[in-house]
């Protein structure tokens, strides 16, 4: 399952190649290559390079203040850490059930939010690569040039997204870090004119997200040698689940399936995940490497996000999209689909989900309830899990009888990704890169599989950056043989 | 016929030994304040309430008012005063809005917006000061004192109990517990205390009920502060 370009025998005597910070996703990181005078890759590794230690800020903080705090963790998918937080303070407080408003307006948000940031994904940032191509010109293979070429495109992302964020200032006051879930429930119920706000656009975004599954479809049904071999890697994957085994995003069991889809663990208990998951440090990188404890650190790693919920589930409790999940399962023939590529298909399912569960939760009366919190007693750990766009999401907290935070461990999604999105970049190494010299379309190619992921490197790190990319090229003696800056608006200059 | 003065071009009536600040606000003409609550002795400290008269300056909480005197309030120059003793307070503290429970309920914020204060602009203290959780209804994050001495006040002159002081000079100069331990939880306090509900930032407070007020419905989300009064009147409507 693993490639053999972790560590390289002899380091000194390579060149080394950077990609620096990689550009069209969430955050800062890098990937370094080491290439022998042939220019075979003999090392690839993914790092992430800045470092902020949340888990510590929060120590010594209340309880109550989490949900809103640590969603400051991440400016993209903020919703998340604040219901993850928020989960993790219900069970805090001795809540594991909560009114039926509450659970169904902090739903209804997580939906705005997965939709919300499955569109920025797909089509701001990588649609430039699926509909042009990954080696098309540079300055062409851009947001810009969609927008260009296929108006029509640019303007159903930029729709569905102010969609989602529209679902969630309804729920939580604000677009971005707003305060809806307290400990045990939410502070405001959805009204009848918001509920009417929203469902106004419906038709609209149903219709846009259809078509956005059709659209990728279409793409990778269109090479489908080349969407199936690139970037793919077999892995263990990991996700929540519904009781049924359908598909979820914000509370069930967890469920681990390995590369044939045989169960490692099903409808596990997410308050017992620190007996199943175990996380690695290794020494080049900030971010650790977590892997499931029964198959060990070198067989135990797996994927999360889209690609992992729409393989692990059996179903979606939605027709569009459970019609649409019933052709991509089709596509594995049998086994779980593992091209980095498919990601984008399963993410634009996943979307279509959320734009159907929008509208039934919409005509659901409980979201006009006033029953709105409840209360229990004190306890001294609270585990929240869910499924973040990314995918699985770990929030857990420790406190003093007086309410104050002693400890937290977060795992991010990326992080979960992170061994994952390793051996794809090896992969595009070995498969695409080996032996030829580089140049942009090549190195994007590294990117386009890190992409796929859709890696948010400030939630994976704890930190807020993003920055130009900076690529040098430097010979077996470290001096730079080349250099290529990318500016944050695309533009090239040597 | 009553006495008036002149504040900001308007006529403001007033009586004898009365100070600037209170006829302002018995007239409902707003000068900001922190430290001022017109139940306790007037304070001086936060120099917010800062107004010119024939270009003295002078905090319009403690100054008496005086027939004929003229009053500026609202000059560019006193309202970047104001700003700049603002800003100071921001770094001096741990003041961190965009995460803290009392955001859009807050005297410091709602004052700051007042003023037209964009950024604490000085370089940030970031002092280590721990959160005391200690009792069972409230707590006290030091974090965000601004020393109004509003609840050294209130315990001491209203609630008869004095479990707090300023303690240290200068800036040294932080708020302290009576009590063996010097924690909350081993004091007289309770949550019913009138110095419960006189804090004007978010540094006492009752636990566990954060953000239970949507954004969007908080005290100054659709007002400003000079509309809305202080936080207190409208703590005092809760209790
Ligand atoms: S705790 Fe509040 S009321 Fe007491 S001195 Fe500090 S800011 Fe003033
Ligand atoms: S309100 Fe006058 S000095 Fe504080």
């Amino acid at each position: 399952m693993t490639t053999n370009l972790e560590t390289a025998r002899h380091p000194e005597t390579l060149k080394r190649v950077c990609i620096e910070p990689l550009t069209r996703v969430e955050g800062h990181g890098k990937v370094t290559l080491l290439l022998d005078e042939d220019n075979h890759v003999k090392q690839a590794r993914l790092h992430i390079v800045e470092f902020r230690g949340f888990e510590k800020f929060i120590q010594g903080r209340p309880y109550w203040e989490l949900p809103v705090l640590v969603q400051r963790l991440c400016g993209i998918c903020p919703v998340s850490h604040h219901l993850a937080a928020a989960k993790a303070c219900d069970r805090l407080i001795g809540v594991d059930r909560l009114t039926p408003t509450a659970e169904k307006v902090r739903r209804l948000m997580h939906l705005g939010q997965v939709l919300q940031s499955h569109a920025l994904h797909f089509f701001h940032l990588s649609s430039p690569d699926l509909l042009f191509g990954i080696d098309d010109a540079v300055a062409h293979r851009n947001i810009v040039g969609v927008i260009r070429d296929h108006p029509e495109i640019a303007m159903q992302g930029v729709l569905l997204r102010k969609f989602g964020q529209e679902v969630i200032r309804v729920t939580s006051g604000k677009r971005v870090h707003g305060t809806g879930a307290l400990p045990g429930g939410v502070n405001k119920n959805v009204s009848l004119e918001e509920r009417d706000l929203l469902l106004a656009d419906i038709d609209r975004i149903l219709d846009w997200a259809e078509k956005g599954v059709q659209l990728i479809k279409r793409i990778i049904l269109t090479r489908p040698d080349f969407h199936y071999r690139f970037a793919a890697v077999d892995a263990n994957t990991l996700s929540l689940v519904a009781p049924d085994g359908g598909f979820e995003l914000y509370d069930g069991g967890l469920r681990a399936r390995d590369p044939q889809g045989e169960t490692i663990f099903d409808h596990a208990d997410d308050q017992g995940y620190a007996e199943l998951i175990h996380e690695e440090i290794k020494p080049w990188s900030y971010m650790k490497f977590p892997f499931i404890v029964a198959l060990g650190p070198e067989q135990g790693w797996y994927r999360v996000g889209p690609l992992a919920r729409v393989n692990n589930c059996e179903h979606f409790h939605t027709s569009l999209a459970e019609q649409e999940r019933q052709d991509f399962a089709a596509a594995g023939e049998g086994r779980p689909l593992q091209a980095a590529l498919a990601t984008h298909w399963a993410r634009m399912i996943e979307l279509l989900h959320c734009a159907e569960a929008i509208r039934d939760l919409l005509l659901d009366p409980d979201l006009q309830g006033t029953d709105l919190r409840r209360d229990g007693r004190l306890q001294t750990t609270g585990i929240g899990v869910l499924e973040a766009p990314r995918g699985t999401l770990f929030h857990h907290y420790e406190i003093d009888p007086d309410g104050l935070v002693t400890r937290a461990n977060l795992i991010v999604s990326t992080t979960n990704n992170n061994q994952a999105m390793n051996e794809s970049i090896r992969r595009v190494a070995a498969d695409d890169l080996d032996g030829h010299t580089l140049t942009e379309p090549l190195l994007n190619r590294i990117e386009v599989a890190i992409r796929a992921y859709d890696p948010c490197l400030s939630c994976a790190t704890h930190a807020l950056g993003k920055m130009p990319l900076e690529l040098e090229l430097l010979d077996a003696d470290g001096q730079r043989v080349g250099r290529l800056v990318r500016h944050a608006d695309g533009s090239i200059a040597l | 016929m009553s006495k008036t003065f002149k504040l900001d071009g308007r006529e403001i009536p007033f009586e004898t030994g009365q100070t600037i600040m209170d006829a302002a606000l018995a007239a409902g003409v707003y000068i900001p304040h922190l430290c001022h609550n017109p139940e306790f002795a007037p304070h001086g400290s936060c120099r917010v309430c800062l107004v010119d008269i024939g270009g003295r300056q002078v905090s319009a909480c403690t100054a008496a008012a005086s027939e004929g005197m003229e009053v500026d309030s609202c000059s560019e120059s006193i309202q970047e005063t104001r700003r700049a003793i603002l800003q100071m307070l921001f770094v001096e503290g741990n003041h961190v809005c965009p995460a803290c429970e009392k955001s859009g309920a807050c005297q410091l914020q709602a004052v700051a917006y007042y003023t037209g204060m964009l950024a604490p602009h000085f370089t940030h203290f970031f002092p280590r000061r721990p959160v005391d959780a200690s009792h069972s209804d409230v707590i006290i994050d030091f974090n965000r004192c601004i020393l109004c001495e509003l609840c050294v006040r209130a315990s001491r002159d209203h609630d008869g109990k004095r479990v707090f002081a300023i303690s240290g000079r200068g800036l040294d100069s932080h708020l302290v517990i009576d009590s063996p331990s010097g924690l909350l939880g081993d004091s007289s306090f309770a949550a019913g205390d009138k110095a419960a509900h006189v804090c004007p930032t978010g540094a006492i407070l009752p636990k566990g009920r954060g953000y239970e007020t949507p954004i969007g419905e908080r005290l100054y989300d659709r007002e400003p502060i000079s509309i809305v009064g202080d936080v207190r009147a409208h703590e005092e409507e809760v209790v």
